[in-house]
């Protein structure tokens, strides 16, 4: 099914089955591995992406239903080589060890970030964090990065 | 995924005629229930209807003593909403609580209402707030509409347009959340209305139920103590059994209460 994406900025047209999840799309046909599959039932966060800058599961989304939307994955969250304040907080702070979930984590503060401000309490990240998973961490350096990453975004 | 025709319909009418193609043919809003179990193998739809191009579907308006939410309405906005935050403060606290915030962006009320899984939040609301439950062809409230697990008045292809609650004096919603899934292991609505409260329980029982001795107590103003439901027809499952969520629903309930003010 032809559908237009624009993906990272860049504007695609693209031919999908329409039973193609937008993270199979993202992983499997645009080799945009950044975006993790964890638990495949909504819950743990990895596959989180920014649809039109609102952050949603993409292990929940049809990639034919996004018609005409911008997708920002972490591959866009980077200016090149240059980390996002809130990429560069999560490596200041320690606030990932495997890895496997930061992708997820740093889409998610985005996420905080757009809805609450710069200012934030660790409870309120604790409380908005409540639909990502880290096996690692024990989450209080996740929660200081996104602390830490959202003042730098107010000054970035 | 199994393969399936993907259709999108851009009015509630198309929606219907769509759905009525032939084959297996299934709605589509937020996707957040439908999508998983399609993953699951336990819907296997040969066709998807999609409604979230249908304009005009996701309003939230109050008009005389009921508040209005549009069946697009996603959950985000719903909790957000200034008007849902005036006029049931503890509807837009309810809705809050729903999965998080990734859910939220994406999950319809319209999605929640139709599917009415044991354990979602949105039809504790509704059956405590004489809620009525418009649709493409009729409105049902909500006294009739919840039928069991999984089960509702909709007829095949039915679709819901909107639902309206019934503005109550007061109202507070109590929830013990599975801590893995956020949906409710058993949750309590209550409401309070000049007639006397309405009292609803999801995540205990097969579905959503009035909880007939908690409203005649409060009614009273007697104890809440010694009034939980038998366990017995409460469910059990690895997250608790049925006796723990008969004790839960007398925990909810009084703090429900104590936030009621």
């Amino acid at each position: 099914m032809q559908t237009i994406l624009t993906i990272n900025g860049e504007r695609r047209g693209l031919d999908i089955e329409p039973a193609t999840l937008l993270v199979d799309l993202l992983r499997d046909q645009l080799h945009l591995t950044g975006t993790h599959i964890g638990c495949d039932t909504s819950q743990c966060g990895a596959c989180n992406v920014l649809v039109d800058g609102v952050a949603m599961k993409s292990c929940t989304l049809l990639a034919v239903q996004l018609d005409g939307r911008a997708i920002t994955t972490i591959e866009g969250v980077a200016d090149g080589e240059i980390l996002h304040p809130m990429q560069a907080a999560f490596k200041a702070h320690h606030g990932l060890q495997c890895g496997f979930c930061t992708p997820g984590m740093v889409v998610a503060g985005l996420e905080i970030v757009r809805r609450h401000g710069h200012d934030l309490s660790r409870e309120t990240i604790s409380h908005e964090l409540e639909g990502n998973l880290c096996r690692c961490t024990g989450y209080q350096n996740i929660v200081s990065a996104i602390q830490a990453g959202a003042k730098a975004m107010e000054h970035a | 995924m199994r393969e399936f025709a993907y259709n999108r319909a851009t009015s509630v009418a198309e929606a219907a005629k769509l759905f009525a193609n032939g084959g297996e043919a299934a709605l589509l809003a937020g996707g957040h229930t439908l999508i998983p179990a399609i993953k699951s193998r336990l819907r296997m739809p040969d066709a998807i209807v999609d409604l979230n191009g249908i304009p005009g579907l996701d309003g939230i308006t109050v008009a005389g003593d009921r508040l209005w939410v549009g069946a697009l309405a996603r959950h985000a906005a719903v909790a957000d909403s200034a008007v849902v935050k005036g006029a049931i403060p503890s509807l837009a606290a309810l809705v809050g609580m729903i999965g998080d915030p990734q859910v939220r962006n994406r999950g319809t009320i319209g999605g929640s209402v139709a599917n009415n899984d044991p354990a979602a939040d949105y039809p504790a609301a509704l059956l405590a707030l004489d809620a009525v439950v418009e649709t493409s062809t009729g409105s049902h409230a909500a006294d009739d509409y919840f039928q069991g697990m999984f089960a509702t008045a909709l007829a095949d292809g039915e679709i819901v347009t909107r639902v309206g609650f019934r503005v109550p004096q007061a109202g507070a919603y109590a929830k013990f959340r599975n801590p893995a899934s956020r949906y409710a292991v058993v949750g309590v609505f209550v409401a309070k209305f000049a007639e006397g409260h309405r009292v609803a329980v999801t995540g205990a029982g097969p579905g959503v139920f009035r909880w007939a001795a908690a409203e005649a107590a409060l009614d009273a103003g007697g104890s809440l103590d010694g009034i939980n439901p038998d366990a017995d027809g409460l469910n059990t499952d690895i997250h608790a059994s049925a006796e723990f969520r008969a004790h839960l629903c007398g925990v909810m309930l009084k703090r429900a209460v104590a936030d009621l003010g």
